[in-house]
């Protein structure tokens, strides 16, 4: 186990009072340790006393929460229609071959998980894609290429 | 005198390089000794020229754009703080047609103002709307929503009044009013720059809200693609709580009204009010079977009025100005101003706000000026992944709810997506099944199953498999999906299907025109 339980506790002792605290503790939990633990499930359904169940539904119906750790990085790609509008297809062929993955994998190096978005709110300036909480706009495979290259040159970012 | 400047801080504006342009002025007006003061606005909504730099000058705001990190250095050497000349100069922005021809109501600010300062909210109008609110009963609030002729911006159009007269007349411990920030629709993003630009005025409509309906807690559902406006409106909310526009005693009113915002997690039906609810509440976002409607029984069965973004950034004007100001604006039963969104395949993509009568053809080619491709246009999506294809022959229609209606295409949440002539309108039709797919909730079979077998007949047409059989195997599905679905997922995904049959039969290896009413 590569993470502290601790800090789950914590977390969801931050937010066991609020109505509705399932999603909020999901990703306060996803993003202190990457993914949702499977072993993280029972001790959250406890404290909001729901089953496990239901917890477990929830983290596996949102995109959002993944169960095993990501890549050192997650890039997201958008599929939406204006993106496709501007070549964002050609986009997403070039993410997927010049990464070696199709979406929802990671690179061999575990640098890079490739997900697909629905809609970025970017359309105004098509393609787009997000890595952290930056988001990308007029991308082609040269800026691709190049945000990949930054990302992977960059170890200590992010 | 500091020398404002004003670089956006707007997520699209910063996708393009607005924050290393920002980072640029700082530096060089530091090695020059300039004194300026940088502030971080939201977009003025004239994307093309992202990131657009703007000097504060004694005649008014003067632009320069499209910036790179690169021109920096050029633009004070042309003395861009005076108003010099430069290559990139674009004169006084208010000037600038795109951005002269709108009717800005509830964008008025945004783009205008540093989008956390309370005082200059204030000084452009903010607040007004509110202070009236404190002072009268709550159905004058809702009277005067109804007055004004407002209707949902989220997509469905229904009477914004009607749905705070039930939340009123519904007696109940405790109400709810939560903000739809849900905005998944592609080519849809007015309600992102609203809450980045200017979120004071939808804070301020959730409290006028809250006031009217009798409901002392708000929640704002927002996409987790949004990460920027998560930042803007938690900052928002807690200066909004210190001014006095939040809490226990507002604006000394002695009425109170607390808001926090909730992030999604990547689910597009979770803008569906049913299915985020259920969200808002940790639960899977399943869409519930209505009746019975938020407004009776709605977040953890509590009368509940949900609206979207610019639903409720509008209400402080309507209060501030008077409902007949609001409703002066627009045609027919469509009144007020509409948020449109140009983007796709254009040259001129960017939020337009006018009074709804516009035509499309007044929209893509007027502003938009037509493809970014240059080759002609062939079709728009107007509404989102459920909005139907319009075909050129079909750009004379005005931007009304009705009369889009009228010819079976929806305006939704205002978005409309260009394609220029090499589009494939079955690779799009396709799209709309498999996105079907991949974002139901699978609480309905026609959705859930539907959308898996709308793929696959789409491709069998494609591959030449009995085409003619498998063209009434699809249009039999879209009838399924449409009558026997929940909710809008299911229930529209059939739009741009049928209405890319119908328009491009061409694509689908048609000969003749092909009317799938026969």
């Amino acid at each position: 186990m590569t993470y502290d339980t601790n800090r789950i506790e914590a977390i969801i002792d931050a937010h066991r009072h609020r109505p509705g605290a399932t999603l909020p503790i999901l990703h306060d939990i996803q993003e202190a340790v990457g993914y949702v633990p499977e072993e993280s499930i029972p001790i959250i359904a406890d404290a909001l006393n729901l089953s496990r169940a239901e917890i477990y539904g929830a983290v596996t119906y949102y995109s959002d929460f993944r169960m095993q750790p990501a890549g050192r990085h997650i890039v997201q790609v958008c599929r939406g229609e204006a993106c496709q509008a501007k070549g964002g297809c050609d986009l997403e062929e070039h993410a997927k071959r010049s990464l070696g993955v199709d979406f929802h994998e990671t690179t061999r190096d575990r640098e890079i998980t490739l997900e697909p978005v629905f809609c970025l709110g970017n359309c105004a300036c098509s393609p787009s894609m997000r890595v952290g909480d930056e988001i990308f706009g007029r991308v082609d495979e040269v800026t691709f290429d190049e945000v990949i290259r930054d990302l992977k040159s960059n170890r200590g970012a992010n | 005198m500091a020398t404002r400047v004003f670089v956006p801080a707007d997520t699209t504006a910063a996708s393009v390089g607005a924050d290393r342009v920002a980072a640029a002025i700082a530096a060089e007006a530091e090695r020059r000794g300039e004194n300026i003061e940088l502030v971080r606005n939201g977009s003025r909504g004239m994307f093309w020229l992202e990131p657009l730099v703007e000097v504060q000058s004694d005649i008014g705001r003067l632009a320069y754009g499209p910036v790179t990190k690169a021109d920096v250095a050029g633009l004070f050497d042309a003395g861009f703080l005076k108003g010099g000349a430069h290559p990139l100069g674009l004169g006084l922005t208010g000037e600038i047609p795109y951005f002269k021809n709108q009717q800005r109501l509830t964008f008025a600010r945004v783009g205008l103002i540093d989008p956390l300062s309370i005082t200059e909210y204030e000084a452009n109008g903010g607040l007004a709307g509110l202070r009236k609110a404190v002072a009268v009963a709550p159905v004058q609030i809702v009277d005067d929503v109804k007055a004004s002729g407002l209707r949902g911006r989220g997509g469905a159009a229904f009477p914004t009044g009607l749905k705070w007269q039930t939340v009123l007349n519904t007696p109940a411990d405790q109400k709810y009013i939560v903000c739809n920030a849900d905005e998944g629709d592609s080519g849809t993003f007015a309600d992102r720059m609203l809450m980045e630009g200017d979120p004071y005025s939808l804070i301020e409509g959730m409290v006028i809200a809250g006031l009217g309906v009798g409901a002392t807690q708000g929640h704002i559902y927002l996409r987790s693609e949004y990460p920027r406006c998560w930042k803007v409106l938690n900052e928002a909310i807690e200066r909004a709580r210190e001014f006095g526009m939040l809490g226990d005693n507002i604006l000394d009113s002695g009425k109170a009204f607390e808001l926090e915002v909730r992030l999604g997690a990547g689910s597009y039906v979770c803008g569906e009010e049913t299915a985020l609810l259920e969200s808002l509440e940790g639960k899977r976002g399943e869409v519930r079977a209505k009746p019975p409607v938020p407004a009776i029984s709605g977040l953890f069965g509590k009368p509940t009025v949900v609206n979207n973004v610019i639903t409720l950034a509008s209400v402080p004007i309507i209060l501030g100005c008077g409902p007949a100001f609001y409703h002066d604006y627009g045609m027919g039963r469509s009144r007020g101003t509409l948020t449109l969104q140009l983007a796709g395949n254009i040259k001129y993509p960017g939020m337009i706000e006018r009074a709804f009568g516009l035509t499309l053809k007044e929209l893509l080619y007027d502003y938009g000026g037509g493809s970014a491709s240059g080759r002609p246009l062939r079709a728009v999506q107007a509404g989102g992944p459920l909005g139907a294809y319009i075909p050129v022959e079909d750009f004379d229609m005005p931007l009304d709810y009705e009369a889009f209606m009228e010819r079976g295409a929806m305006i939704g949440h205002g978005g409309v997506v260009a394609f220029d002539d090499t589009v494939d309108m079955l690779k799009m039709a396709r799209f709309a099944m498999e996105f079907c797919a991949e974002e139901s909730c699978g609480k309905c079979t026609p959705c859930r199953i539907g959308a898996v077998r709308g793929v696959e007949v789409i491709d069998r047409i494609k591959a030449g498999t009995e085409p003619e059989k498998n063209l009434q195997l699809l249009e039999s599905l879209c009838d399924t999906m449409q009558y026997g679905s929940l909710c809008a997922m299911g229930g529209m995904t059939p739009y741009p299907v049928v209405s890319a049959l119908k328009h491009f039969p061409e694509d689908f290896g048609l000969k003749e025109n092909h009317n799938p009413e026969n």
